[in-house]
Parts: C-alpha cells; structure tokens; sequence
C-alpha cells in the first residue's frame, strides 16, 4: 500500500470516491509511512493514530451508506502544532504548552472535520512560529527530507517535511512573513498564504494578529486549492474575516491546466527581490523560468518596489509588539505548564515569572523584549509608529505594481535549504532570509510558492513566490497551475518524485554489510 | 490618618482649593460579554460563562457585541458627547491574574465617545456643569477572592481564587474634565454627579446600575492647590467608591487629610488609594505616574468602528427624556415638598411611584406607601422595595384603602400576604378574610358584650365623659381582630352607652 502515499490529494480522493481504496487503508498507509520515516525526520509532534483511523472507518461508514461527502474526505492531513485541536495536544512547539488539549478546535480543524478529512497529526514548528528554520522548536528539528542535515525551512517546516516526505498528502500551515512559502520552498513543495482575511484565525495560536494567515500545504497547486476551498470564507468568531464570496480555487487551478492559460497574462518581476544576496542556483532556476512563462505566451515587466527595502525593518518592529502582547497571557493560571521559583514566596508575579523563564525559549524572549521596548512610551511613535508607516508605504508599492501587472514574481526565498546552525548564532541573518515573503504579508496580499527545479550547485530545492492582489487568490492557483504543468511537462516528472529516498531505519544501513 | 489628625473641613477650604476629577465605569446590561458570546449575568457559578475568548486561551479571538457598542453611543448622546466618526480598540497591556489576556482590550487615543457635558443641581440649587473628556468602551476584569487572610485583601491570603465571569463583561468608562470651583460643595459635587451619572444609564436601560452589585463604580481624584496659586497639586486616585454616600465622604476625607499633609509641610504622594467604608478612611494604594506605561497599541484582532452617522441619528431619536428634567415636571405634577420628593429620589423608588400613579393611585399615597411600609420591609429582607410588589399590585391595595374596604392596618397584613405570593390585594383580602367588618349588626353585639362587661366604663360614658369610651374601643376592636373601623366603632359605642339596657 505505500502507494498510496505517492498520490496527490486529488488522486486519493478518486480512488477513495470509486471505492478502490478504503480511508483505513488510505490512512493506515500514512501511519505507516510515518512509522518508517517520521523517527528521523521528526516532522511530526503528535501523531493520533488511533483516532485517525477511527475517523476514517466512520467515513468509510458513511461513504459505504451512500452519504454525498466532500471529495477530500478520507484523505489524511497533517496540522501545523498552532492550531487548536481538542483532541490532540497543541504546543506551538514551545515547552510553556507542554501536554495542553485545548477545549476547542481551531475554525480551520472544525472545517477539515466537517469536511471528512483525517487529522494524522500536529506538525513541529519554530517555538510560536518564531523562526525560519524549525531549530527554535521546543521538541527538537525537523529534518529536511532532501537532505538530512539541513533544515526544512520554518516555521512550519514539519507540515513542509511531512508532505515533501509523503507522510501526508496535504498539511496546514500559518505564515506571518514566510512561514508557509519558505518551507515549502525548500522541501519542494507548495505552500499558500492566503489574502489576509481569507482564512480564519480562530483558534490558531497567535504571533503577530495581523500578519498571520492559516494556508495550505501540499506538493500539486490542486491539491492546495482543493484544501484552500474546504478552509477559507468568512467566519464570525474572526472580527477580521472578510465576508466576501469566494470563488472556487479548485476551478481556478483546473483554469491554469488549459492551453493559453498564461497568454497575456502580465508578469511582474520586483527588481528589489532579486540580484545581491540571492543564490546563483536560485536566480539561474527563476531566470528560466520566466523564460518558460515568455514562451507561454506571458508579458515579462520589471517592476520596482522601493519600499520592500524597509520591509523586513518594519516587519521586525510589528511581529515583536503584537507578539509581545499575544503572548502575555502565558501566565500559568489558567493552562500551559507552571514552574514554581526557586526562592522567594510563590506570589503570582513570582509564579508567573518563572513560568516565563522556564517555559519561553531564548527567541520567544528576544522577541518578547523587542516588542516590549518598541511599545513603550517614548518610543512608540519611533518604532511601532514607524514601522505602521513603511507598512503604508509597502502597500502603497504593491498597488502602483497591480496597477500595472496581474500577478508578482520573485525567488521564495535567498537561497536552498541551509544547514542545521549556519544562522543560528546570527538573529539578523535568519530574519534577512524572509526578505522574499515578509513584503506579501505586511500588505495582506496572497503569495504561493511552488517548486521550479533544484539548485544545480546543491540539488535542492528552489521555490518560485507568486503574489496577486488581495482578495484574488484564485489568480495564483491559476497562474501556478499553468507553471506547475509547464515545468512537469519539460521535466517528465515531478519536483518530489527526484527527492532521495528515505530509509526506514538509520541505524545499520551502512554497517550491516560490514559486519 | 485618624480622624483627629485631619484637617478640620472649612479651615481645609479657607487654605486651599480643591480640584476633581472623575472616572465612573458604567456596567453595561447587554445579554452577552464586550467580546465574545458568553453570558453577561451576575451569580452564576464561578467561571461558568466562560470560552476561550474571555478566558484568553491561546487562540481566541474577540468579537465585537454590537448592542454593547448601541449602549455605549446612547449613554454618550445622553451625556452630550460627540460620537466619534472613526474609533477604535486598543490593548492596554499589563500583568494582573484576572485579567486572562493579560490586557485590557480599551480605547486610547480614538474613545467612541467625547466631549460632552451634564449640569448636576446641588440640594442648596447651585447648579454646576461637569464637563465630560471621553466615555470609552472596554471590558472588565475577572474577580479575584483571596482566601485564608484575616481582611479578605491579598496581604496575609494563602492562596486566590479567580472567578472570569465577569471577565470581558463591557463597561463604559466616563472621564470627567478636571472641575474647578467646586469649594466646599466638592464632596456633594462627586455624589450628584455619580448619582446623574446613575440615574442616566438607567433611564436609557443601558445598565442595571445598581451601585451595590459594582455596575458602577467610581474612581475619585483629589488633589488641592493653596489658595492664590494657580498650580495643580499632587493627586490621589480613590478606587472603586461603590456608594453614594461613600463617594461623597472620600472626597471629604480626601480633603481633610491632603490639606493636613500639606499643612504640615508634607506632599502628598501621586498614588491609588483604597476607601475603607467601615472606617470612613483612604489607605494608600499603588503609586501611580502619569507615565504608567501600559504599552496600548491599536487592537489588531478588531477593525476599527465608523458608526454610521444616520445609525447615531436613529439613536438619538431612542433617547429618554433627560432625569432632571424628568425629575422636575414630576415633582410638580405630584405637588409634593422638596424633602418629599427627595426622599423617593434618594431611594431609587421613581419609577416605581411614576407607575403606581399610572396605575391609579394618588401621588401622596404611592409615596407614603413605597419610602414607609414597603422599604422597610425591603430593608428588613436585603432586597430592593422595588422587588417586593409592582406599582400595580400597590395601586390596588391602596385603591381597596381609599374605598373604606381596609384599614391602614389591614392594609399591611394584605401587602404582606401579596409580598408571600398570595394573590393580589383582592385576593388576599378574600383569602385571609381582612375586610373591614361594615355590617352593623356584628359590631353592635360586640360593643354591647363591651359595654356590659365593664359597667363602670359604662356609667362613665354616660355621664358624658366621651374619652372613656377608648377602653371599650379597644375591646371592641380586639374582639373584630382588628377588622372593624375605629371611627365607626366609636360612634355606634356612643350610640349604644346610650341605648342599652
């Protein structure tokens, strides 16, 4: 059966609506995968086998009845560890959370309920999404399926890593300046931050309130607009969720497989992100690919996007405020661990405090006190005040662009997939690697990335970021599909079908022989 | 300070001048929370209306109430304000156990409503007009009950119990402009203006403004400057005054004490100070600075407000008539003194004489029954007069008074056999069998029993000596258990001393 987690999402759920394949054995497929796999990747925090293959027998029950059901239901997905999941722990990868169920369920986990979907698991991230690596999780790394000692992106790289591994065909993710896009970008796999406001936050455990965006996670462009469908449009319990009608993604992306699908379309290349500091693989591999969209019939423009400059500046004043006050109702009383302090009487303050020491990693705190300073009197109007402008200013740059063009192109990220440490010690040096996806958030607008070849210096993965105006998500699935077919089509396969194979077990593969 | 260090109170005045300010945060009576779909209702089981909103787990997320928002512009219209054409929540953030977020979600520098004004009439008929800076929206804490102390407070508690029912409950917080002049009518001022400010949000039905059950609260500022100086003193901040009355004395004690520091050469301390009601006293709170830093930032889990202006129209047009003005045609159609109408005033019974009248009472007689007989019943069970009995239960049992059918004395046993749930007064009359005995016939077998058994009474009588007659009244009246007219009983005793044999 380990087949059937070679299959897109939309494959599985041909054969699961034909009946060829039952959800158990569907799920039971993953499990297993995850079995072999997931002890050395550690993409997974949870896995609820028991309770995934529960759910898939009553699907199985209901399908079998001859209940209309949502073509994806049956097929199994992984959920990124910040949303809430009544039935399964929920830490956000940081230790302050350590075993907390939470009495609900994220509106996103409700919908893939509804929807039939099976949760296998909650995926590792960086400690609160604060990272671009996943080595700030609580729990350990996640390991990049592509290359072992090098990190899976973050911070979502254990929902990236489990697909890109086939441990899931589908995964959630949250992005509040690349934490979707880049992982994906560097397991080869797609990643969707929606329109801000397409997809509800309720119950995803929030960084920066208006930056983060729940989206989806896959390896085809289909399968994340089959996901994107099931997950987005308006809900009551997040104040601002857009109420517009939404179109079909899926139908949007089935748009792009059709001859003549990007002719015409008006390509906007942003010169900012592009040149010093990107990776030669990464610009060769983007370079041809905008050749391939010219020879589709697409009109390549340079666009400028002066203020994109500032961005990361300005993203790193707001992530750090909001967060900084997000995360103060980690205090021990009402959930999450508690830590009694050494010396001194067990005052609330003094409870609280050293919960804070013992339960915060050291990113989460440079965060926190960054936020703090930034906050404070005096200095508001410099920091906060000021980066609110350049937030302004940056919208203002993507307008002027989407005057101009249809969609935004550049490279998803500076560079492949880096080693576990290389930028650890250096703060700024992770943050900078968000300079391609932060501008995306800062303004609202949609971004995907998706796979358009490995990097010829390294052979890993390279990701190209598509951004339409707000709300007209369904322009990138349309474009990306387009792109998706035009690549498979030159390649003869696809991205993850190249990805090195994964041994089950680590541990005698070189040295039984030698025995 | 003991009351003997104080600073006696007109020599306060003749040395300084005081300046107030107020803070009285009004507790809305919406249905559900500021935020979120929990029940807004006082003695639920502790943490019983709580979700992951106000209990502020991770990943919840406000939602605007938006009658809470409707409550707020009225209470805003009828205080004169401006209502804002864009407004927005802010955090305000700082640690405090019941406080789940470990914010307060309030409005900093765009409060929905601002600028307004309400004129307040003193008992001597000084009129003074409380300039209004801003009423602004935000939700309340949880309750903390700290356990194992001997005072109930936090110093000496072994452990604290936090209660987030209340949590997220909406309050409008109404901050006066700074008043000056107020000289020695300064603690009456704080009173009136709490009491205007009370008797508003319950006109407009925004809030069930009961002081007791904390639905509003006043936060008192004092400070003094020297006379002939033009130079704000220092201020103090007295939290949470919950009564009138009490309201009224902190400023005074406020007064008393800062002008003894300040006589003795100290300065007073910019800080919180809590109002002990059972020793009349301030206590020193939490210094506080004007440069607090409680890091507020826009809200960004909830967009910004733009009431539309039509919509604060339409509200407008909802507003009651203003209680002074009420308060004042009322008194004249009634024709009652100004110590008669002040005492239904000053115990919350209004609205309750207002419906008797409507319901067919005499205005004399509606008072005279809520501030006598019914508030002391109330007053005897802990509860509101209001609770006991409707206007028109009353409006009957004074209507069966008026008709000759009770007697005042009957009329009480009636009321309480209609405060035990038995009926209306009609019934109850019928059912304990109280009205007044008019047949003749009984009363005269009574009294000639009477008048038979004390001979000398009779005699008495007889020989014109009419005050005699009282003993035999009183027989009389005991043997009808009451149930007779005394006045009557008392013409037929005359009649009969003179007929029998």
């Amino acid at each position: 059966m380990t087949y059937l987690t070679k299959l897109s999402a939309a494959a599985l759920s041909e054969l699961l609506v034909s009946k060829q394949v039952s959800a158990v054995e569907a799920t039971r497929a993953h499990l297993d995968h995850i079995t072999a796999v997931d002890t050395d990747l550690h993409a997974f925090l949870h896995v609820a086998a028991d309770a995934a293959l529960n759910t898939a027998a009553a699907i199985d029950a209901r399908r079998a009845a001859g209940e209309r059901l949502n073509p994806l239901a049956g097929v199994p997905i992984a959920i990124k560890d910040v949303l809430a999941t009544q039935d399964m722990p929920t830490t956000a990868g940081s230790k302050i959370l350590e075993g907390w169920v939470p009495p609900y369920d994220a509106t996103v986990v409700a919908r893939l309920r509804a929807a039939g979907l099976i949760p296998l698991g909650k995926t590792n991230m960086d400690e609160f999404a604060m990272g671009s690596s996943t080595e700030h999780s609580a729990y350990g790394v996640t390991r990049n399926p592509w290359d072992r000692d090098r990190i899976p992106g973050g911070s979502g790289g254990g929902s990236a890593a489990a697909v890109a591994s086939f441990q899931a065909p589908l995964a959630l993710g949250s992005d509040t300046g690349g934490s979707i896009r880049q992982p994906a970008a560097v397991t080869g796999s797609v990643g969707v931050k929606p329109t801000y406001g397409g997809v509800s936050r309720y119950g995803a455990i929030a960084l920066a309130s208006s930056l983060d965006q729940v989206g989806p996670v896959s390896r085809t462009v289909y399968d994340a607009a089959l996901l994107h469908d099931v997950i987005g449009g308006h809900d009551p319990l997040d104040s601002t969720s857009l109420t517009d009608s939404w179109p079909s993604m899926a139908a949007a992306a089935q748009a792009g497989l059709k001859d003549g699908a990007l002719k015409g379309v008006r390509v906007g290349v942003i010169k900012e992100l592009s040149g010093d500091g990107f990776q030669a693989g990464v610009t060769q591999r983007f370079t041809e690919t905008l050749a391939l969209l010219v020879a589709a019939g697409a009109e390549i423009t340079e666009v400028s996007a002066p203020n994109f400059e500032y961005a990361v500046a300005a993203y790193y004043l707001i992530l750090p405020a909001e967060a900084s006050s997000n995360l103060a109702r980690f205090d021990s009383v009402r959930f999450g661990i508690r830590v009694n302090p050494e010396t001194g009487s067990l005052t609330s303050e003094h409870v609280m405090s050293a919960t804070r020491e013992a339960g915060f990693g050291a990113e989460v705190k440079r965060r926190i006190i960054l936020g703090t300073y930034a906050l404070s009197a005096g200095y508001y109007d410099a920091y906060y005040g000021s980066a609110q402008k350049v937030r302004t200013l940056i919208q203002r740059d993507f307008a002027a662009a989407f005057s101009q063009v249809d969609v935004l192109v550049s490279p998803s990220a500076p560079t492949t997939a880096f080693k576990f440490g290389e930028k650890l010690a250096d703060p700024m040096a992770m943050y900078i690697n968000d300079v391609t996806t932060i501008p995306a958030n800062l303004a609202g607008v949609p971004g995907m990335s998706i796979p358009i070849g490995l990097a010829p210096e390294d052979g890993l993965p390279v990701g190209l970021q598509i951004m339409a105006p707000a709300k007209a998500d369904a322009r990138l699935y349309t474009v990306g599909a387009a792109i998706e077919q035009l690549l498979e089509a030159r390649w003869g396969h696809t991205m993850l079908s190249q990805a090195p194979a994964l041994t089950p077990t680590e541990m005698f593969a070189s040295e039984e022989g030698a025995v | 300070m003991t009351r003997s260090e104080l600073m006696d109170y007109d020599k306060a005045l003749e040395l300084f001048e005081p300046v107030l300010g107020f803070e009285v945060h009004v507790e809305l009576n919406t249905k559900t929370k500021m935020f979120c779909g929990c029940a807004n209702e006082f003695g639920s089981g502790a943490n019983t209306n709580t979700c992951p909103t106000c209990l502020g787990l991770p990943g919840g997320l406000p939602q605007v109430n938006k009658k809470a928002i409707e409550s707020s512009i009225r209470l805003g219209l009828a205080l004169g304000c401006e209502i804002a054409e864009h407004s927005r929540f802010a955090r305000k953030n700082y640690f405090y156990p019941d406080t789940a977020k470990n914010f307060q979600t309030s409005q900093y520098d765009d409060p929905i409503c601002h600028d307004g004004s309400i004129t307040i009439e003193l008992e001597s008929g000084r009129l003074v007009t409380v300039e209004i800076e801003r009423a602004h929206m935000e939700d309340d804490a949880g309750k903390l009950t700290h356990m194992g102390g001997a005072t109930g407070r936090i110093q000496g508690a072994d452990y604290s119990l936090v209660d987030y029912n209340r949590g997220g409950v909406p309050l409008v917080e109404i901050v006066t402009q700074m008043i000056e002049g107020a000289e020695h009518d300064a603690p009456e001022i704080g009173r009136t203006y709490v009491a205007a400010i009370r008797e508003i949000a319950k006109a407009l039905g925004v809030s069930n403004a009961r002081m007791e059950e904390g639905n509003v609260r006043c936060d008192a500022n004092v400070s003094l400057r020297p006379r002939g100086s033009n130079v704000l003193g220092t201020r103090t901040e007295t939290k949470n005054v919950n009564s009138l009355r009490s309201v009224e004395r902190a400023v005074r004690y406020e007064i008393q004490r800062q002008a003894a520091v300040l006589h003795a050469g100290g300065t007073i301390t910019q800080e919180t100070r809590h109002w002990h009601e059972d020793t009349g006293r301030t206590s020193a709170g939490r210094p506080k600075s004007d440069a607090d830093d409680y890091r507020y930032f826009p809200e960004p889990d909830l967009l910004p407000m733009a009431p539309s202006r039509d919509w604060v129209e339409e509200l407008r047009l909802t507003l009651p008539e203003p209680p002074a003005a009420r308060r004042k045609r009322l008194q004249a159609s009634w024709g009652f003194v100004n110590l008669e109408f002040q005492d239904v005033v000053n115990s919350d019974l209004l609205d309750a004489v207002e419906a008797t009248v409507a319901a067919g009472a005499s205005a004399q007689a509606a008072r005279k029954w809520w501030t006598g007989e019914i508030a002391r019943l109330a007053n005897v069970a802990g509860v509101a007069a209001d609770s006991l009995v409707t206007p028109v239960q009353l409006a009957a049992l004074i209507e069966l008074v008026e008709a000759g059918t009770l007697t005042d004395r009957l009329a009480r046993q009636v009321l309480e056999g209609v405060i035990a749930g038995e009926g209306t007064p009609v019934e109850v009359v019928e059912s304990r069998g109280l009205a007044v005995i008019s047949d003749d016939g009984p009363l005269i077998a009574a009294i000639d029993a009477a008048l038979l058994d004390q001979p000398d009474v009779l005699a008495k009588i007889r020989d014109g000596k009419v005050q005699a007659a009282g003993a035999v009244i009183g027989a009389v009246m005991k043997a009808m258990r009451g149930q007779a007219d005394a006045a009557r009983v008392r013409e037929l005793v005359l009649e009969r001393a003179q007929a029998i044999e």
